[in-house]
């Protein structure tokens, strides 16, 4: 048993901490998350020369060939500086619908341009009606020669303002709810009839509703069936997202202890208050349960044997864990802070709202431990 | 035993319905909601509230008070939530007022309570420091006698809304003596006098209510002077007690619990409305008895008061118990709207659902400080495990 990552990983983790150190103080990043598109397109070809946009994509295809592990060593160091560059829109959630598409030519043509830093994109699944259930999809494709006009509204599609392609869940055949009938279309988001709408998000980064009036589309997944190789993707983008806020809630509880020892009142650091330690104990508590789930996790996933319902139920478990522990340490950091936990200038505020936005990503706790649930003791 | 209400009372639940009905009209709620002109809306709706008379139903009613009784305040405090209309904003009529009253002379009743209840100044308080926060008797603002003036330097901070004041009420520091809670006076400043800054202070719900407010040689009459010099403790004590009671929020949060309810019958997934959905409904549950149990702790702390009692330690319960149960339903308002919560304005495109998911998150955000102002929650607990448990 071994439950580090390896030399190559922590080469990887080296790299970000020592590139953030110089490239990505507080101020230096409120700078680039401030500007139009809310990211500094310089670091993102950085990123690009440092190798990490190679890391989720396979060797043909001129990647680093990484694994879940991999991605999570890099999301866990991003996490602690909050990156607001979309790794997760083009890397993981785009990046990673297309190395499961079935279209070859595409994947050939298209993931290079990532690696090299050339192509941003967003995977535009959820519907103004979809809540969190990804088989809940209005959007229509219909065939029209050898390509499909796709028409219909997605809403809070991450990196949607800034991508220069989209992958575009939309119903192919089937009722609205049904999971079967489903298929992923690439769209040029410059497309004639793709409007985008992009806006920013509590956390600094962007988003867009988009909609799509007969966008031509190209069919890149098996005809209806693409909504299981999607929660694939939505199941590796959770547990990269999980070692963020990791390194997130790593983060707020050093911060918050800190603090607590150089904070006065009464004539004492606040720290002094036993029921001030209880609180951290229990903080610290939370997020050793959640480093402790996150790696069991990666191992499970990481193992071959590891049936299909067993990688959900334990991704569902680490989601639910890190919604609910997140959120505790979250209130406590802010709690523990007092006023100086409600300022902007702060950086606690700023990793709890990274963290929030996580915890809505594809489901919430109630989402997630409803999800655990019927996959441990069957329909509810 | 009897929880109901007199005839005479039914009576009164009906004149201050139609009241809101009528005067919170559409387009006062739609800029209210809006949010970008918190003076103007506050100022309008309290001339309206001062036209009626019910704009200070805490005062004595010889001095523009309505006179009414513990129950008939509780109504009202019901209609006004009921009909989501914003409370009066607390600096001037409900902090500085009540001091003024209790403590201050003939003359200071004269300047500066008709004023507050026409709404014509606007008041911030002037109690935290940087170096003091719940040990606000640390505070080392210092005010030195300079003929018939004070002269005022230091700073305080988190002062609310400051940048609309045209009076701050200070506590500050005349003199030094073995107990830190001697030597501390309450003084009334004019925010236009010079020396006076008002730095802001941006918070984490993106909003700008908070302020630093910088004292240079800030020159103060002596007459601004609340009571006598260095007993301002005493006076501010007073007041924080009065702050305490308003804090429990009940009808706010009933108000919130209903619109949730209503929020989680739009939203729909494949298993139907979210509202059906037991897990859900479990959590709504949890806070709802919670919330039950609250507004009878409410209703009994009314009912001693009634009978001439004035709140003692049981108001730090209030306000823990009412505090948590807010926070439980910003949070759980901001999940049943799922993922628009995240959006971090609102704009014109966007649709219904984007609008309350931002304010909702706003409100989740700024909410987190009800736990910390007004004697932070671990305060509130010492408070009680020395008070009611003697530990
Ligand atoms: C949104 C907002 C608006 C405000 N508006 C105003 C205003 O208009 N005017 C004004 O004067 N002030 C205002 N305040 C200030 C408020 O009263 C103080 O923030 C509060 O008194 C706490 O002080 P502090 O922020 O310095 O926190 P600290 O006192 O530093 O507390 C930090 C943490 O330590 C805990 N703690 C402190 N002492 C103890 C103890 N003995 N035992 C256990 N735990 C303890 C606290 O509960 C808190 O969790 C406002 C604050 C906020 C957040």
């Amino acid at each position: 048993m071994n439950f580090e990552f390896n030399e190559e990983q922590m080469m990887l983790k080296d790299s970000i901490v020592k590139w953030a150190q110089d490239n990505y103080s507080f101020e230096q990043r409120a700078v680039s998350r401030n500007n139009d598109e809310g990211f500094s397109r310089k670091h993102w070809a950085t990123f690009a020369e440092l190798g990490w946009l190679s890391v989720p994509f396979a060797e043909e295809y001129g990647g680093y060939g990484g694994g879940v592990v991999d991605l999570a060593a890099i999301t866990q160091e991003f996490g602690k500086v909050l990156i607001t560059e979309p790794i997760t829109p083009t890397l993981i959630l785009f990046g990673g619908a297309l190395s499961a598409s079935v279209d070859d030519n595409v994947k050939t043509q298209l993931i290079p341009q990532i690696i090299e830093g050339g192509l941003l994109g967003a995977l535009a699944v959820y519907e103004p009606q979809s809540r969190f259930d990804v088989s809940n999809i209005k959007t229509s494709a219909t065939a029209s020669g050898d390509v499909y006009v796709l028409t219909g509204s997605k809403s809070v599609v991450l990196g949607g303002g800034v991508a220069d392609q989209l992958l575009v869940l939309a119903r192919t055949s089937g009722e609205q709810n049904d999971e079967t009938g489903l298929s992923l279309f690439l769209v040029d988001a410059n497309a004639n009839g793709v409007t985008r709408s992009p806006y920013e998000l509590m956390d600094g980064q962007r988003a867009a509703d988009i909609n799509f009036d007969n966008a031509v589309g190209q069919l890149v997944s098996e005809l209806d069936q693409a909504y299981e190789p999607l929660m694939n993707v939505i199941e590796t983008a959770s547990v990269a997202m999980c070692a963020e806020a990791s390194g997130i809630m790593e983060t707020l509880n050093r911060t918050t202890v800190e603090y607590t020892k150089t904070r006065k009142q009464f004539g004492v650091p606040i720290s002094s208050f036993q029921a001030l330690q209880h609180r951290m104990v229990d903080t610290f508590m939370a997020y050793e349960q959640v480093k402790s789930l996150l790696v069991g996790t990666l191992c499970e996933l990481s193992d071959e044997n590891t049936s299909v319902l067993r990688a959900s139920k334990v991704v569902a478990a680490l989601r639910t864990l890190v919604a609910k522990n997140g959120k505790l340490i979250g209130d406590e950091a802010i709690q523990l802070h007092g006023g100086m936990g409600l300022t902007d200038e702060l950086t606690v505020g700023h990793y709890v709202k990274r963290m929030m936005m996580i915890n809505l990503m594809f489901g919430n706790a109630d989402f997630y431990q409803d999800k655990f649930n019927q996959l441990s003791y069957g329909q509810s | 035993m009897n929880n109901s209400f007199s005839a005479a009372d039914l009576d009164f639940q009906q004149q201050v319905r139609a009241f809101f009905e009528i005067e919170f009209t559409p387009e006062l709620r739609a800029r209210a909601n809006d949010g970008r002109d918190v003076k103007g809306v506050a100022v309008e709706w309290q001339k309206k509230l001062y036209a009626k008379g019910w704009v200070a139903p805490g005062w004595p009613k010889e001095l523009g008070g309505t006179g009414w009784t513990p129950v008939q305040k509780f109504i009202f405090e019901t209609e006004r939530c009921n009909a989501g209309a914003p409370d009066v904003v607390p600096f001037g009529l409900k902090m500085v007022a009540p001091v003024i009253i209790h403590f201050g002379n003939d003359e200071q009743k004269a300047r500066f309570l008709p004023r507050i209840l026409k709404s014509e100044d606007w008041w911030c308080q002037g109690y935290s420091e940087p170096g003091s926060g719940s040990d606000l008797a640390a505070l080392q603002t210092k005010a030195e006698k300079d003929g018939d003036h004070y002269v005022v330097n230091g700073a305080k901070i988190w002062t609310t809304y400051a940048q609309y004041a045209d009076w701050i009420f200070c506590l500050v520091r005349t003199g030094n003596f073995e107990k830190r809670q001697q030597g501390i006076s309450f003084v009334l400043i004019d925010m236009k006098s010079k020396g006076v800054t008002v730095n802001p202070i941006h918070s984490i719900d993106n909003h700008h209510s908070l302020n630093e407010v910088v004292f240079d040689n800030v020159r103060v009459p002596v007459e601004n002077l609340i009571g006598q010099e260095h007993q301002g403790w005493t006076y501010a004590k007073a007041l924080l007690a009065h702050e305490r009671t308003s804090i429990a929020e009940v009808s706010n949060s009933k108000r919130n619990l209903a619109e949730i309810i209503e929020l989680a019958k739009q939203q729909t997934n494949h298993k139907g409305r979210l509202i059906d959905d037991p897990h859900f409904q479990q959590r709504l549950s949890d806070i709802e008895i919670e919330l039950m149990a609250l507004e009878y702790m409410d209703l009994r702390v009314l009912a001693s008061m009634s009978a001439g009692d004035t709140p003692g330690p049981e108001a730090s319960l209030l306000k823990i118990k009412g505090t948590e149960i807010q926070q439980a339903l910003q949070e759980l308002r901001m999940e049943t709207i799922g993922a628009y919560s995240a959006s971090l304005r609102v704009d014109e495109f966007q649709n219904e659902l984007h609008r309350e998911g931002s304010s909702s998150r706003k409100e989740y955000m700024y909410g987190r400080a009800a736990t910390i102002y007004g004697g932070s929650n671990e305060v509130q607990r010492n408070v009680i495990a020395k008070a009611v448990l003697g530990l």
